[in-house]
């Protein structure tokens, strides 16, 4: 049972980070049906980013807690930047362009990317500072330690923080109104431009907290963190049903359960015919299942409603 | 539009300086009448083991440089080597292409691959092409059990390798039960099952076996699973980037075992990574210690001068560079169907062993040695004697 319970934390907390990069993906797909493969590789230049500025101020003598809140600002600050110059330079100039080349704009600005941040951070790994004493606490015989507390609470508040965002305030109903319709958006004098160049920025600013997150949970940073990080993310996003922000959120939590589970369980239950190896095509084969009989994704929308 | 024409005139210029990076590939001598040589190198210099792969590009690259400051002269003319180096990614697909690359490049030799994953595959390559491999840390006992003539390694195998593990964790460690996750590539997969194989031999029982791969960055579920096991030891067949976070998150679970991997964990990022989840680890590596060897220390004191801390497997490509040019120097040919028959049977005092091949290209004897972090710092406990070659 403890075992049980162990497998279920490690689920969620991994979970929640799936979800809050899962977040980015479905914002961007929303808004424009167009899949932001960049966008793993932002959430690493987040973590980069934090890095570098966290061991700084730290050097300069920063109280940890000043040097913490800095870093976490300076790195959403550069993602912010950053996401807004991706759209910018790599996607804007496509838009009206067959669905296909922005989609291998995309995955060349990950490429270019992550050989940016070689050449910045170099090739060998970082670690990061342990900034907290990070006490674990004993719950029903499974261990659960303060950092992925905080990862856990820290993400649900920015998902909940989002979904006001969106469904309470003027600019959540332009993101929403230019995701229905951008033409009648625009008429309605929606400033579409702006509109994308915001949620650009505000998924990028996303990915650095859940770069710092990672980093601080694993206790590392590396320039190539961002790829699996990212596949895992876009699947989280298709399994919850892309371009909904409750789906991201279903996707990741529901994909961190199902690894953990498919890692600890398999091997009881197919009597040590498939082992802990087969943990990754278990999350996908749940994947196919749930896009067999719900195309769109556990809470997507039916296409025929987008058309 | 004008912009356009701009924009386009732009990529072409781009595309331009790409393609002049590109070697020039003229064959036989330079201007000033020197013999060109070239070396080819492999390893990952891109992926989450790039670290190690720069590593070993600057231990080959050294030893070049090295070999050009000497003036070597084969065969009556004085030689210029030059180093191809390529980035095979860790991925084995990406190898044979790197491979095929490499012949066409008319190399005289190939130092490489680091992986066992990608030496293999590239090797037949090789051999078709009757090109010399010497692979500083391919481990995986497959590697020169395919027969071919021109696959050689300048480090003890992984059933050498694992068989020393195996009964020091048996023996030395008392350790009762035991589990083992490896990360299902060539090397992982092969020093965990001859790990199991010298283990049991020794008494101990293997209560789990579970997987992740050479990617993955969170280990809490097979950990966990290991945990319900209640084992006394913990393998981990693979490389520093999983081995470390696993160290690191092995202590958040509150395991306490002894940890225990091999040569890809025996790395100082080990202890970046596993802070001080590190103490009390152990790992092994193939050979004595660097300062015990002639010639060792002033390897390590030059290599870190020009390039910073040794990360694990650059004194093995020095080697085999030296070794590859030894025979080269003996036969009076860089010609590799010249040179490879002196190469089988040279007998050279490298940096890491006196190395000497037997007749499938592995490395005669091969002592390995066991270390464990102690106050922070990997320290050697034990050099485990040599250890006749695998049987098979």
């Amino acid at each position: 049972m403890e075992i049980f319970l162990q497998q279920i934390i490690n689920g969620l907390v991994q979970g929640s980070v799936y979800a809050l990069v899962a977040l980015g993906y479905t914002m961007v797909y929303g808004i424009l049906g167009l899949i932001n493969f960049a966008h793993g590789e932002v959430v690493m230049i987040g973590a980069m980013l934090a890095l570098s500025a966290l061991t700084s101020l730290l050097g300069m003598g920063a109280p940890p807690a000043l040097a913490l809140l800095l870093s976490i600002g300076l790195a959403m600050l550069g993602c912010m930047v950053l996401g807004y110059s991706i759209e910018r330079i790599a996607y804007r100039p496509l838009r009206h362009a067959p669905r296909l080349a922005p989609l291998i704009t995309a995955i060349g600005v990950s490429i270019v990317l992550q050989n940016l941040a070689m050449m910045i951070w170099g090739r060998e790994y970082h670690s990061f500072p342990q900034m907290i004493a990070n006490h674990s606490h004993t719950f029903g015989g499974a261990i659960i330690n303060d950092i992925q507390i905080i990862v856990f609470v820290l993400a649900l508040a920015i998902m909940a923080g989002l979904m006001v965002v969106v469904h309470r305030t003027r600019l959540g109903r332009a993101m929403r109104a230019v995701a229905e319709n951008q033409h009648a958006a625009q008429l309605m004098g929606v400033d579409i431009n702006r509109v994308i160049s915001i949620t650009f920025m505000l998924g990028s600013a996303l990915a650095a907290v859940a770069g710092m997150m990672i980093s601080a949970s694993y206790g590392l940073a590396h320039y190539y963190m961002g790829f699996l990080l990212g596949l895992k993310a876009f699947t989280a996003a298709v399994l919850g049903g892309i371009g909904n922000l409750r789906g991201a959120m279903l996707g990741g939590l529901l994909l961190g359960l199902i690894e953990s589970l498919g890692a600890g369980y398999i091997g009881d239950f197919t009597g040590g015919f498939f082992g802990s190896n087969y943990q990754d095509v278990f999350a996908f084969f749940v994947l196919i299942i749930v896009l067999v009989f719900r195309p769109s994704g556990l809470l997507g929308e039916r296409l025929a409603e987008r058309a | 539009m004008p912009l356009v024409s701009v924009r386009s005139l732009l990529f072409v210029t781009i595309a331009m300086l790409l393609l002049g990076c590109e070697k020039s590939t003229t064959t036989g001598s330079n201007m000033s009448g020197e013999l060109i040589v070239r070396i080819g190198a492999s390893a990952p210099l891109t992926g989450p083991q790039a670290h190690l792969g720069k590593d070993n590009e600057n231990g080959t690259r050294m030893a070049i440089d090295d070999a050009n400051a000497k003036g070597i002269v084969i065969g009556g003319r004085k030689v210029h080597f030059e180093l191809i180096s390529e980035d095979d990614q860790a991925d084995p697909k990406t190898a044979t292409i790197v491979a095929q690359k490499l012949v066409d490049n008319k190399v005289s030799g190939v130092i490489g691959h680091m992986n066992s994953g990608t030496s293999i595959p590239a090797s037949k390559i090789y051999s078709d092409n009757g090109i010399v491999q010497i692979s500083p840390s391919a481990t995986a006992v497959n590697y020169t059990a395919q027969g071919f003539k021109t696959t050689f390694r300048v480090m003890a195998n992984d059933a050498q390798q694992g068989r020393v593990l195996g009964e020091y964790a048996a023996k030395n460690l008392a350790a009762k039960y035991i589990a083992v996750i490896d990360d299902r590539t060539a090397y992982g997969q092969g020093l965990a099952d001859e790990f199991i194989k010298a283990a049991k031999a020794n008494g101990a029982q293997i209560v789990a076996h579970e997987y992740t791969n050479d990617k993955a960055m969170d280990f809490t579920a097979v950990l966990t699973v290991v945990k319900g096991k209640k084992p006394d030891l913990l393998f981990y067949g693979g490389m520093v980037p999983q081995a470390g976070p696993m160290a690191k998150q092995l202590k958040a679970l509150a395991l306490n075992l002894k940890f225990m991997t091999g040569d890809g964990g025996f790395t100082p990022e080990f202890i970046n990574l596993a802070g001080d989840a590190a103490e009390g680890a152990y790992a092994s590596l193939p050979g004595v210690t660097l300062d015990k060897m002639p010639g060792g220390k002033a390897f390590s004191d030059r290599f870190v001068a020009k390039y910073g801390p040794i990360q694990l497997y650059a004194p093995y490509c020095y080697d085999a560079v030296n070794v590859m040019i030894a025979a080269m120097q003996k036969t009076g040919s860089a010609d590799p169907g010249k040179y490879l028959p002196a190469l089988a049977n040279i007998s050279y005092d490298g940096v890491t062993a006196k190395i000497q091949f037997d007749e499938k290209g592995d490395l005669k004897g091969g002592a390995i040695t066991v270390y464990q972090v102690l106050n922070g710092k990997w320290q050697p406990l034990e050099t485990l004697g040599v250890i006749a070659p695998a049987a098979h």
